[in-house]
C-alpha cells in the first residue's frame, strides 16, 4: 500500500568504471527500505541534476574514484540548486582525501563515506537528515 | 502549494510535475486535490504500455521509441515523452532498486523527455498502485505520449491494458515452447508484439509461433482482459460487422542497434489511429472511468466504516472469525450496518 519511501539516486560522475562501491551501497539502502534509482557510470554532472529533478529524490549519492571530485562535485551540486532542489542532500563515496572533506561540506556535500564505512552507518546518516 | 503546484503542472514545469508525482506515490489528500484539479486536462496523451519478460530489454526498447517518437518522421510530427518505468519492490524491505534509466542513457538532456522511475509497492498486476495517476500528471503536463514500462512480467501481469491505450508485448527467442505461447495471459493484451533480440537463435520461430497463436485467436470476437474480467470488444458501440478487428503486427526487433524501430513506432502511430476510427479509444476511456470509480468507491467506502468502527470492536470481530464463532460475512454486514454510520467524509 502506499506510504512515504526515501528515494535516492545513486550516480557515478566522470569517467572511472569501477561501480562495485556504488552497487554495494545501492543494495544496502535497499535493505534498508529506500528507493535506489541507479544510473550506472559515466554520469556527467548535468544528467545527474536532470535525473535528481525528474526522480524528485531526498538523497543524491554520489561514487567517485577517479580523483575528480574537486572539479565535478561543485558543478553537481550548484546545478542541484540551480533546479530548485535546495533540500536535497548530497552525500559521496570512494576515494577521497581527508583533506578535501571541510571543503566538499563547505559546498554542500554533507556526508562523505571513505571506504570501509559500515553501511549501517550510511543508512543512519541518510534516515537522520532526511526525516 | 496545490494551486502553484497545478498551475507548475500545466505550466509543464518539470519540478511541479516531479513533486505532483512524489506526492501521488504518497497518497495523501493534496494528491487528490491535485488530481482532481488537472483531471480536465487529461485524456489528450497516447499511453503506450510496454511488457514483457525479465531482461526482454523493455528498457531498451522504449529508449529506442522515445528517440525516434522525439524526431518525427515523414507525417508524423515530433513528440514529446514521458515515461514511467516501474520495477519490483523487495518483498521483505520494502526498498527497491530502480535500474531502467541505466538503459536509457541516450534520452538525457532532452527537455522534451521526462522519466520517472517507480517502485510496484505491493502492486502485483506489473504497476504500481500510482501509475494511472502518474500517466495523468505527465498527460496534464503537456507529455503528447507517456510511455509505462511494466514490472518483467510473465503471465499474470496484465494491468497494463487498462492503464494503456496501446500495449506493446515484447517477447524474445527462445523462452518456451509453443505451449507457453497459447496459455491465458499476456499475450492476450497485446495490440503489438515486438520479438526483440532477433539476432539470436529462433526469432524466426518465435515470430511464427505468435502468428499461429493469432490464427486460432482470429475467428472469435476480440477480447481483452479488464479488472481480471473478460471483455469482448467486439460487442461495443462504435464496433460494426464493417470495421475490422485489429490484428497485433509482429515486429523483429535488435532493440540494442536500434533495428526494426521503424516497424514498431509505425505500428504503434497505426493503432492509434485504429482505436480513434472504430470509437474504440472512448469506450476503452469510458470502461477505464467505470473501473476507477468502482475501486476509488471501494476504497473511500472502506476508509469511511473504519473511521466509524472502535478499534476494540473490530479486533474483537476479528477474533470471533478466527475461533470459527462468527463468519466473515456476517462480521462484515454487521460493520456495515452500523446506525452511527452518518457520513461525514
Amino acid at each position: 500500500m502506499p506510504d512515504k519511501k526515501i528515494r535516492v539516486l545513486i550516480a557515478k560522475p566522470g569517467l572511472d568504471g569501477h561501480d562495485r562501491g556504488a552497487k554495494v551501497i545501492a543494495r544496502a539502502l535497499r535493505d534498508a527500505g529506500m528507493e535506489v534509482i541507479y544510473t550506472g557510470i559515466r554520469q556527467t554532472p548535468e544528467m545527474i541534476a536532470e535525473a535528481a529533478l525528474q526522480e524528485d529524490v531526498d538523497v543524491v549519492g554520489l561514487s567517485i574514484l577517479s580523483g575528480a571530485h574537486m572539479a565535478l562535485f561543485p558543478r553537481i551540486v550548484g546545478l542541484l540548486r540551480e533546479n530548485g532542489l535546495d533540500d536535497v542532500l548530497v552525500v559521496a563515496g570512494g576515494i577521497i582525501p581527508d583533506e578535501d572533506v571541510p571543503a566538499l561540506n563547505e559546498m554542500g556535500v554533507e556526508g562523505v563515506f571513505g571506504p570501509g564505512t559500515p553501511t549501517d552507518e550510511i543508512v543512519d546518516f541518510i534516515r537522520e537528515q532526511v526525516s | 502549494m496545490t494551486d502553484e503546484l497545478v498551475a507548475g503542472i500545466l505550466a509543464g514545469q518539470r519540478r511541479a510535475i516531479a513533486r505532483a508525482i512524489t506526492l501521488v506515490e504518497n497518497d495523501g489528500s493534496e494528491a487528490q486535490a491535485i488530481l482532481a484539479a488537472i483531471h480536465s486536462h487529461t485524456g489528450r496523451a497516447h499511453v503506450v504500455g510496454v511488457t514483457g519478460p525479465p531482461g526482454s530489454g523493455k528498457s531498451t526498447l522504449v529508449n529506442d521509441l522515445a528517440l525516434s517518437f522525439r524526431r518525427g518522421s515523414a507525417g508524423h510530427p515530433p513528440r514529446t515523452v514521458g515515461i514511467i518505468a516501474i520495477d519490483p519492490t523487495s518483498p521483505f524491505s520494502g526498498g527497491a532498486i530502480l535500474g531502467d534509466r541505466i538503459r536509457m542513457r541516450d534520452l538525457a538532456g532532452d527537455p522534451g523527455i521526462f522519466i520517472r522511475s517507480m517502485a510496484s509497492r505491493g502492486s502485483l498486476g506489473g504497476l504500481a498502485w500510482a501509475t494511472a495517476d502518474t500517466v495523468r500528471v505527465l498527460d496534464a503536463g503537456g507529455y503528447d505520449l507517456v510511455f509505462v514500462e511494466t514490472v518483467g512480467a510473465g503471465q499474470a501481469e496484465v494491468d497494463i491494458a487498462r492503464t494503456a491505450h496501446t500495449t506493446v508485448v515484447v517477447e524474445v527467442p527462445g523462452l518456451g515452447d509453443d505451449i507457453q505461447a497459447i496459455k491465458a495471459g499476456i499475450l492476450e493484451i497485446a495490440d503489438v508484439f515486438a520479438v526483440n533480440k532477433a539476432d539470436h537463435e529462433g526469432a524466426d520461430h518465435a515470430v511464427q509461433v505468435l502468428q499461429m497463436m493469432l490464427d486460432l485467436n482470429s475467428s472469435g470476437p476480440q477480447a481483452v482482459m479488464h479488472h481480471g474480467r473478460l471483455m469482448q470488444v467486439a460487442a461495443t458501440a462504435g464496433q460494426t460487422a464493417s470495421t475490422p478487428a485489429w490484428r497485433p503486427p509482429i515486429h523483429k526487433t535488435v532493440a540494442t542497434r536500434g533495428e526494426g524501430i521503424d516497424g514498431l513506432v509505425e505500428a504503434i502511430v497505426a493503432h492509434r489511429a485504429y482505436l480513434e476510427q472504430t470509437g474504440n479509444l472512448v469506450w476503452r476511456e469510458r470502461e477505464r472511468a467505470a473501473s476507477e470509480l468502482e475501486t476509488i468507491i471501494q476504497q473511500e467506502a472502506l476508509h469511511r466504516v473504519l473511521a466509524h468502527t472502535d478499534g476494540r470492536q473490530l479486533a474483537g470481530l476479528i477474533d470471533q472469525i478466527a475461533r470459527r464463532e462468527l463468519d466473515p460475512y456476517a462480521a462484515s454486514q454487521l460493520l456495515l450496518n452500523q446506525p452511527n454510520q452518518a457520513y461525514k467524509g
